[in-house]
């Protein structure tokens, strides 16, 4: 395994091409410019790439589209405006079944907020990134390395499920540089290898199918022709739009209820004997471990739960806290307002007292504030 | 009895309808199809379509097809391209407020970056689907339901002509504006669609084939008063004719 010195916004390029990804489309935006400017220099290296710097984020994320409906591995990235204008084109590839990595790279809001590192997005990258009540599984690094091992595997989730994949970074890991072990290189053949058990979605420009028709690929009814077990259950649906659309979302719903039992990843930090609890991800979660080596020295038991993916949210998890041990939670998070303390809340359903330590618009938080929070809950 | 004229394979049975009568994108349609056919590119054509009628044809296109975003056809042709074998054909067929309003700058930028696709760009004046609209083409003086006291110079603008607007650009190899109206003016249509796929197949770069149509329903006409129509003013404020052939 490659061992180097590198920006996270590199790193997780090179993670990338390493993990298969063959088609790259972005727009400036900061802090995430150095992705599609690594892609590019990239490019001419790696046999079968291509990089678009698209006229808009609204062009880049549509690249994206046409690229992954031809079976290539592809993969956006942008920073918070420039991905509230791919919601449009992330509701199209999630209505459409088609597989691709997203890359928020989350800096201050709203509006043109500020261009400093934020976690202000999390509810636009778990609720709501687009219309039509699609959903992603979030992945939110809080290193440089789990952002390189996330986009590595990224691509083999967004296949499994053919649906697109988030990884939920901030300006912090997009920008600072940590020493990482980079992955091998996956192979064509072995991309083709791993679609061929999955039963991959059949994509388009390759002449006609197995069943001898040429195919469609459309927004809204997607599903319908990716998840083959669950059409099982429907026999013929035909071709009524209203009626594939439906169906189409009920094998959606069913793939969210699948990640909540299979898919939920959190890290429990000096948990074992913790009565506060700290709940952070990303950069906050990165801060909060600093904190808690300060805490720890001053004998207060603190520890951390720090949410993976945040979506599906490791909602027992939180639940599992037993109140008679944990006499508080601290949200800790880089948004005004808290934005996943709305699930630790749903989580903990008023068990366990919640405080919050809460920074925002390009401020990032500080161990000493943390440190400070801990200490005054009462 | 010999039979001489069929169905082309390129349309699904059974070819209903879907447009309204006396809507050139019946003609239209037809025509990409009977082209792919002859050209024998059904197993390797793709189209990318827009929204707008033209989402009518995903009914009836017997070859590769996807639904883009409003507007998007073009960005999403360059990516399918990139990962398609190499001689596939990816063409896009659009509306005017499709290409000419909300897609402009996909459009234009798929033109300037010279991308090895085909666009097929079927202008009627008008937003027919969402019920006649003033469209970005809407003649001057023309009426629609929101330009009801006919398109003003002074609020308005003039219409866009796109042929005109993407033969200031570098890249593209052909532009050719076309008008299905009559017998002649489909078989010229045809080859102008011929040579925007040939192109693509030589991997000369971006072909650009405007067809001229109308929209019975939303302008208020019978089909044949909207030939006249088309005849009398359309075809006067856009000029039919080759662009560039490189
Ligand atoms: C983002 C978005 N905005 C608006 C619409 C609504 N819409 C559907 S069809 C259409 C008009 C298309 O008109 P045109 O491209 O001229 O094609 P025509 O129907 O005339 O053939 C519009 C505005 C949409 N589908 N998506
Ligand atoms: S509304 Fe107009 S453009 Fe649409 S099918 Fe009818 S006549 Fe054709």
């Amino acid at each position: 395994m490659e061992r180097k010195f590198m920006k996270g916004s590199e790193a997780i390029a090179e993670a990338a091409i390493r993990g298969g990804c063959r088609f790259f489309s972005g727009y400036p935006i900061t802090p995430q410019n150095e992705i599609p400017e690594y892609f590019a220099r990239r490019a001419p290296e790696v046999d079968g790439f291509s990089f678009r710097q698209g006229e808009s984020e609204v062009a880049s994320v549509n690249m994206v589209m046409g690229a992954a409906a031809s079976g290539a591995r592809a993969m956006t990235s942008s920073s918070s405006p420039g991905v509230a204008l791919k919601s449009e084109g992330m509701s199209y590839i999630a209505g459409s079944a088609l597989p691709m990595v997203l890359c928020s790279v989350m800096r201050g809001g709203p509006g043109i907020g500020s261009i400093q590192p934020s976690q202000q997005d999390y509810w636009q990258a778990t609720k709501a990134m687009g219309n039509g009540g699609f959903k992603m599984l979030v992945f939110a690094p809080h290193t440089v390395q789990e952002a390189v091992d996330m986009t590595y595997t990224a691509f083999d989730y967004a296949e499994r499920d053919h649906n697109p994949v988030c990884i939920l970074a901030d300006g912090c890991i997009a920008s600072m540089m940590e020493p990482v072990s980079l992955p091998e290189f996956v192979s064509d053949e072995d991309i083709e290898k791993a679609r061929d058990k999955r039963n991959y979605y059949i994509t388009i420009g390759k002449g006609k199918h197995a069943d001898g028709k040429h195919v469609e690929i459309s927004s809204g009814a997607g599903r319908v022709k990716a998840d083959v077990e669950f059409m099982k259950s429907y026999g013929d649906i035909g071709a009524d739009y209203g009626v594939r659309g439906e169906v189409s979302n009920r094998s959606m719903a069913a793939m969210f209820k699948r990640w909540a039992e299979k898919d939920v990843a959190y890290e429990e930090y000096m948990m074992d004997d913790a009565e506060i609890v700290i709940a952070a991800y990303g950069t906050a979660a990165r801060v909060s471990k600093a904190a808690i080596a300060v805490l720890r020295k001053e004998g207060i038991k603190a520890g951390l739960l720090r949410p993976i993916l945040v979506n599906p949210f490791p909602t027992a998890a939180f639940k599992s806290l037993d109140p008679k041990k944990i006499k508080h939670i601290l949200d800790v998070e880089m948004s005004i307002p808290g934005q996943m303390l709305e699930d630790v809340e749903h989580a903990v359903q008023g068990a366990i007292p919640i405080s919050t330590c809460l920074r925002s618009c390009g401020v990032i938080i500080s161990r000493e504030e943390i440190v400070a929070a801990v200490r005054n809950l009462k | 009895m010999e039979k001489i004229y069929s169905r082309t394979k390129g349309l699904q049975a059974p070819f209903t309808g879907g447009f309204c009568p006396g809507c050139f994108h019946g003609v239209i349609s037809k025509s990409v199809a009977e082209v792919l056919e002859e050209m024998d590119l059904l197993d390797r054509a793709v189209c990318v379509i827009g929204v707008g009628c033209c989402c009518i044809c995903s009914r009836y296109f017997d070859f590769d097809k996807m639904n883009a975003p409003h507007g998007r056809a073009p960005a999403v042709a360059t990516g399918l391209k990139h990962g398609a074998p190499k001689d596939t054909v990816v063409f896009t067929y659009q509306g005017d407020g499709d290409l000419a309003s909300i897609g402009i700058a996909e459009i234009m930028y798929a033109a300037n970056r010279g991308e090895n696709i085909t666009i097929v760009f079927v202008n009627n004046s008008t937003y027919g689907m969402t019920g006649g609209q003033m469209a970005p083409t809407t003649l001057i003086g023309q009426k629609a339901t929101t330009s009801p006291y006919g398109r003003n110079v002074a609020e308005h603008g003039y219409p866009m002509h796109m042929c005109e607007v993407l033969n200031q650009l570098g890249a593209p190899v052909f532009i050719e504006r076309v008008s299905c109206d009559s017998p002649a003016g489909v078989l010229k249509a045809k080859k102008a669609l011929q040579k925007g796929f040939q192109n693509q197949l030589d991997g000369k770069g971006f072909s650009f084939i405007e067809l001229m149509s109308s929209c019975p329903t939303n302008w208020g006409m019978t089909p044949l008063e909207s030939v006249a129509f088309m005849r009398e003013h359309t075809l006067k404020e856009f000029e039919v004719k080759n662009f560039r052939d490189r």
